[in-house]
């Protein structure tokens, strides 16, 4: 820090503590409604209230009662144990998508960054150009060719958000091999199975799970707005896009229906982010 | 502007080309990948292998890829992208009939969204740390986080149904006057101007307070000239090149915002067009809207790459 600032050092202190407080605060409510919704795909059909399919009212679009806490739908279900039994798509998809992903780019962004010269430049020149193709345009275009399915889904999702990942790892594959450590390491000959295992990936955990995060939402969102589209998971399974979309046409009469999954699937992005942001604050603060 | 800025410029110009070539390589090996055929697509199970071969030869499905691909890309760059499989029209003039809608909603957007999102940029930079670059920052990352669809259903849930100012789901072709054309616009303009806000004004903001912190700002303080006078005659000339880098790259976010917004308010432009292709498995036309999408995607992040070329001050005067 410049010394120009040291006058004014001693209010900003108490201000940065009140902000770190301000943070876990947050970062914990992040961490519960991840907890909260990973407990929930897990359980959630075994503690719905009704079967996901089940026609259990007369009434469509019914508002939030005590029989049914969220309403129902366009058919008559029961609204939430319909999000109760998509929450495993919604997650379950994702978490998938998003474990490929990364397991993939981190393994390819290890083997660029170690083999290093022209193999790393062709990797990275090439995954370059597939983010040239934005997203959404690029799903839709598997999906055009392919036909939607589970197994495409993740495929695809996982394709979209592996440079992403190989990137990062990457530049920070770079960094720490320059490191002493590894250097000592190299030079007692340890193999670069060992190397990597052992000195370089418990190294960078911390902003590669940052990362992972990120990505989970980023995921989540291009395939609950494929599923919006219609164009997603197809009936009569069901994740939360699914759920917005089926109920649309009780939007102009105000339905709970709709706005409940939409909710839902803003909560569990929400809640990611604030648990992210807690983790990278305790980074920045430990360096 | 001289030799060196010249040269860079045209080196981006130069790159841009070759992405879009790539993508096009892209986009027509995907929808290739599948071993299936367009002509059988488009007779259907009950067709005689007679007259699929017939359909293959005028398809010119029966040359090797790397000529039906040369001939697709002439074909796009000469207007003509091919024939819809499904209902026989041809592409560019389903394409042409739906554009300037989308560009309109995208231009309304656009200049709704830019002014605004610079004022809450340069303001929240300004009081930055105070109650209101908090709320603003919350604000925004919450709605980068939130899918489209929940901004636009709450903006129908709140001014269409409860509050009854604006009606829902209606995209009316006869607009006459300026009052119908808000009424019209309103919700799907005020969807997308969330999600392209957001992120622009954070954009900003970053690039205000990155020339707040530079010594001639705190050469400006020192000498006691006041705030306001600050942000806006020394931090703001010097911030222009990164706030129009970010402009350009936000407004690249207006893509996914279309697609959904245009699907959600009826909105009968080329993203609804794309997405009725890509469910019925249209792909001359799911080929042609992916390559206008991202031809206009890639020309917005050559702009920004261009603008912060332009704005590099170390650039010029060399």
């Amino acid at each position: 820090m410049k010394p120009a600032h040291e006058s004014s050092a001693r209010p900003v202190i108490t201000a940065q503590k009140r902000r770190r407080n301000g943070r876990s605060w947050l970062g914990l409510i992040g961490l519960a409604i991840v907890l909260f919704w990973l407990a929930m795909a897990l359980l959630g059909p075994s503690i719905s209230p009704y079967d996901a399919g089940a026609i259990v009212d007369v009434d469509v679009f019914s508002g939030i009662s005590r029989k049914f806490w969220l309403g129902t739908d366009y058919l008559g279900r029961d609204m939430l144990s319909r999000i109760l039994f998509g929450t495993r798509y919604t997650i379950g998809l994702a978490l998938a998508a998003t474990l490929l992903a990364c397991s993939v780019g981190t393994a390819i962004a290890l083997f660029a960054a170690l083999t290093g010269g022209w193999v790393d430049a062709l990797i990275s020149r090439v995954l370059d150009a597939l983010i040239s193709i934005p997203s959404k345009m690029f799903a839709l275009l598997m999906v055009a060719t392919f036909g939607s399915s589970v197994w495409l889904l993740i495929l695809t999702a996982a394709i979209t958000y592996m440079p992403g990942s190989y990137r990062i790892v990457r530049s920070l594959a770079v960094n720490i091999q320059t490191m002493e450590y590894v250097q000592a390491a190299r030079a007692r000959g340890e193999g670069v199975l060992y190397i990597t295992c052992v000195e370089m990936l418990p190294n960078m955990i911390g902003p590669v799970l940052a990362d992972m995060g990120l990505r989970f939402v980023f995921v989540v969102l291009l395939l609950s707005g494929l599923s919006f589209l219609s164009l997603g998971v197809q009936p009569p399974d069901a994740d939360w896009g699914s759920l917005v979309r089926e109920n649309i046409s009780g939007l102009g009469e105000g339905a709970t229906a709709v706005i409940m999954p939409a909710l839902a699937i803003a909560m569990l992005t929400i809640g990611v982010n604030l648990l992210i942001d807690n983790l990278r604050g305790k980074r920045a603060r430990k360096d | 502007m001289n030799g060196m800025v010249g040269r860079l410029i045209l080196r981006r110009l130069a790159l841009g080309v070759l992405t879009l070539f790539l993508v096009s390589v892209g986009v027509f090996f995907i929808t290739n990948l599948l071993p299936g055929d367009a002509a059988q697509t488009a007779l259907g199970q009950a067709a005689t292998p007679e007259t699929v071969a017939a359909l293959r030869l005028q398809f010119g499905l029966d040359l090797p890829a790397p000529l039906r691909y040369a001939h697709w890309l002439f074909g796009l760059l000469s207007g003509n992208p091919g024939i819809s499989l499904v209902n026989n029209s041809p592409v560019a003039q389903m394409i042409a009939g739906r554009l300037p809608a989308s560009l309109l909603l995208a231009g309304v957007t656009a200049a709704v969204s830019v002014p605004l999102a610079l004022v809450l940029g340069i303001t929240s930079a300004m009081y930055r740390g105070s109650w209101f670059d908090r709320i603003v920052n919350v604000t925004a990352v919450s709605l980068v986080s939130v899918p489209e669809f929940l901004v636009a259903t709450i903006a129908v849930m709140l001014f269409a149904v409860k509050l009854r100012w604006l009606s829902a789901l209606s995209h009316t072709s006869d607009i006459a006057t300026f009052g119908q054309f808000v009424k019209a616009y309103a919700m799907p303009v005020m969807t997308l101007c969330c999600v392209i806000v957001a992120q622009m004004s954070r954009m900003t903001r970053a690039a205000v307070i990155d020339q707040l912190r530079s010594s001639y700002v705190e050469m400006a303080l020192l000498k006691g000239v006041n705030p306001t006078r600050i942000v806006l005659r020394h931090a703001l000339p010097n911030a222009i090149g990164p706030i129009a880098n970010a402009v350009a790259l936000s407004l690249s976010y207006l893509l996914g915002g279309v697609i959904i917004v245009e699907t959600i308010f009826n909105y009968p432009g080329i993203a609804t067009l794309m997405i009725d292709a890509v469910t019925t498995r249209d792909m001359p036309l799911v080929q042609a809207c992916s390559m206008i999408f991202c031809a206009g995607y890639l020309l917005l992040v050559l702009a920004a790459d261009v603008l912060a070329i332009l704005s590099n001050p170390r650039l010029r005067n060399r």
